[in-house]
């Protein structure tokens, strides 16, 4: 378990971090929409899947620093799916890694917050948007700490539809081959840029394919904080690759993201929407802090 | 004749010299450690040696990330296998400008019998349209053996193009140091200018010495960086000889011919031959009788030097 530098990460027992997560993540997700709404394009529905995972992960497991973003003996966290992006500027703005309003910056000519996660900005380990590439890298950071015996942690988010990539099969074998100290989360939120995985090309049976792989895995509801939680105390009670399968909802729980058939992967969010999405999330309309 | 070498080996025996120096790098292999000669380097330190198998994506990207953690990397594979990896090597040792070299051996039609399958000739023209992306081909052993020291050192990230053929020795060790982005002239001369990279180097060497028979006057240039290109050595050697000819074992589309034309067309207009494989595959055969077939030898090249001054 590492020591965790995020300030505003919560004290006490399990159940009330828990509670306090909860009560963030309908504000992580209302700064995701109004960043998506201001850029009028982005990636809303990935990111909305991956809130309660990467809250965990910002809280409880990664030591990193954001007055310190590249520390070499910091945490990475490789976020592959990058064209997801908003949920992780969301968090980077939240625990003060970037200073900008990304409401004003994401994907803006000139900005601060590329339209892909790149390390251009503080607290983005990795170069993403092309996906497929990320738990390669992961493995790479993984090898590097083993040569130098630095005892930093490897995390890597996937999307699920990104491990279609050859080159995650490809990393996926390296690890188990090499029994690299890397710990992957898909975000298996079942819809990709088209159509739902199943009906693009299904990638089930997942964990039964890593584990052939020589992959140690578990499988949560990737939005209960308990079920992260326990898996989580389990992994890092071992080594070696290990995959968490985050069961997620792409769009939650905004019911007119989650009914599209690719759950809303990526669009410029109407005012209508807009509107919609805060009223789900428990806002007001006017709690927006983009202008109309 | 000299003492003929591959560049391939020159970087091998780098690797074990600049070993000697400092414990930070690593190198990379995908199952053809034995042909890049990082198998060299594997059986002397094979704990700085890692395989990834036959997956060049997984090379690249994983090179990437090793980089990350500060150590500098040799990432080895054919360099037709190379493009494999393509974008791999643009998002994460281009873009983010990771110390990774990416080691493309057996490179152009040298490569010989395997054929065109293994015959890149389009790996430069590939790798030169990356920005931050150095493209280095050194011309022989010593080149090659010393450029390990300027890659490991520099914290960039470069392609270095090898070959499998050994070829004439034409520098020598205990003087030369290499310059990357510095074009290199080895003869002087005021009627034309040869310029190549690679095997081809010595292959202009001899057409000057042939040229020079007929009282014709050649520069030759081992530009060994075609990018960044030493644009100040094109434009001047353009300006002093009124004729350039390049010479490459890659396609003429996007090699060192179209980089030297882009310069001159914009500053310097000046008459040009540019020889190399003419849009087409290669074929299978020795990779010397190859040179034979493709006209890449010194009387060849001497013969369109001379239709280029006509």
């Amino acid at each position: 378990m590492n020591s965790v530098s995020i300030d505003q990460a919560p004290d006490g027992d399990l159940a009330d971090r828990i509670e306090s997560y909860r009560q963030t993540a309908p504000a992580v997700r209302k700064d995701i929409i109004e960043m998506v709404y201001a850029a009028q394009s982005g990636h809303p529905g990935g990111s909305l899947s991956a809130v309660e995972v990467l809250l965990w992960l910002y809280n409880e497991e990664l030591n990193v620093d954001p007055a310190n973003p590249d520390d070499p003996d910091r945490d990475r966290l490789v976020y592959s799916k990058g064209h997801a992006c908003p949920v992780l500027y969301a968090l980077l703005a939240r625990y003060d890694f970037i200073d900008c309003d990304p409401n004003e910056e994401f994907r803006r000519l000139g900005g601060e917050l590329p339209g892909h996660s790149s390390p251009k900005v503080p607290g983005v380990e990795f170069p993403s948007g092309s996906l497929g590439q990320g738990l390669s890298y992961a493995n790479g950071q993984a090898l590097g700490a083993d040569y130098d015996d630095d005892d930093f942690d490897v995390y890597t988010i996937l999307g699920d539809g990104e491990v279609q990539e050859g080159n995650i099969w490809e990393a996926a074998m390296s690890a188990g081959e090499k029994e690299l100290d890397v710990v992957a989360i898909v975000d298996r939120n079942k819809k990709q840029n088209d159509l739902p995985v199943a009906e693009t090309m299904e990638i089930d049976p997942l964990a039964e394919k890593f584990e052939a792989f020589r992959w140690d895995t578990w499988e949560v509801d990737g939005h209960d904080f308990g079920e992260i939680a326990a898996a989580f105390e389990e992994i890092n009670a071992t080594d070696g690759p290990r995959l968490l399968i985050a069961n997620t909802v792409k769009g939650h729980p905004i019911d007119f993201m989650e009914a599209q058939p690719n759950g809303y992967h990526a669009g410029a969010i109407t005012d209508e929407e807009l509107d919609e999405a805060m009223e789900e999330l428990g806002y007001n309309a006017a709690d927006t802090e983009v202008d109309q | 004749m000299s003492e003929k070498i591959s560049t391939r080996n020159g970087f091998g025996n780098g690797l074990l010299r600049e070993a000697e120096e400092r414990e930070d790098f690593i190198v990379m292999d995908a199952d053809l450690a034995k042909s890049t000669r990082g198998g060299w380097f594997r059986d002397e330190l094979p704990e700085r040696w890692i395989n990834v198998g036959i997956s060049e994506q997984d090379l690249f990207a994983t090179a990437a990330g090793i980089a990350e953690t500060g150590h500098p990397v040799f990432a080895n594979t054919f360099a037709i296998f190379s493009e494999r990896g393509f974008e791999q090597v643009r998002q994460q040792i281009a873009r983010p400008k990771q110390n990774v070299t990416v080691v493309g051996s057996h490179a152009g039609v040298i490569t010989g019998e395997d054929g065109p399958s293994a015959q890149t000739i389009e790996d430069i023209s590939a790798y030169r349209g990356l920005p931050n992306l150095r493209v280095i081909s050194p011309a022989d052993a010593v080149e090659a053996n010393a450029l390990v020291t300027a890659l490991a050192d520099d914290d960039e990230p470069a392609y270095l193009r090898l070959a499998r053929e050994s070829i004439p020795v034409i520098h020598d060790a205990e003087e030369y140091e290499p310059e990357i982005g510095k074009g290199e002239v080895l003869r002087d001369g005021s009627d034309v200018t040869l310029m190549a990279h690679g095997a081809m180097v010595h292959v202009v060497q001899e057409a000057a010495e042939i040229l020079a028979e007929d009282g014709i006057d050649a520069r030759v240039i081992n530009m060994s960086t075609i990018k960044p290109l030493d644009e100040a050595l094109v434009v001047e050697s353009a300006e002093q000889t009124g004729a350039v000819l390049t010479a490459e074992d890659h396609n003429v589309i996007g090699g060192l011919g179209s980089a030297v034309a882009e310069v001159l067309a914009e500053q310097r207009p000046t008459p040009m031959k540019r020889v190399g494989i003419e849009d087409e595959f290669g074929t299978s055969g020795n990779g010397l009788d190859l040179y034979e077939y493709y006209g890449f030898t010194g009387d060849a090249i001497a013969e369109q030097a001379k239709e280029l001054l006509a």
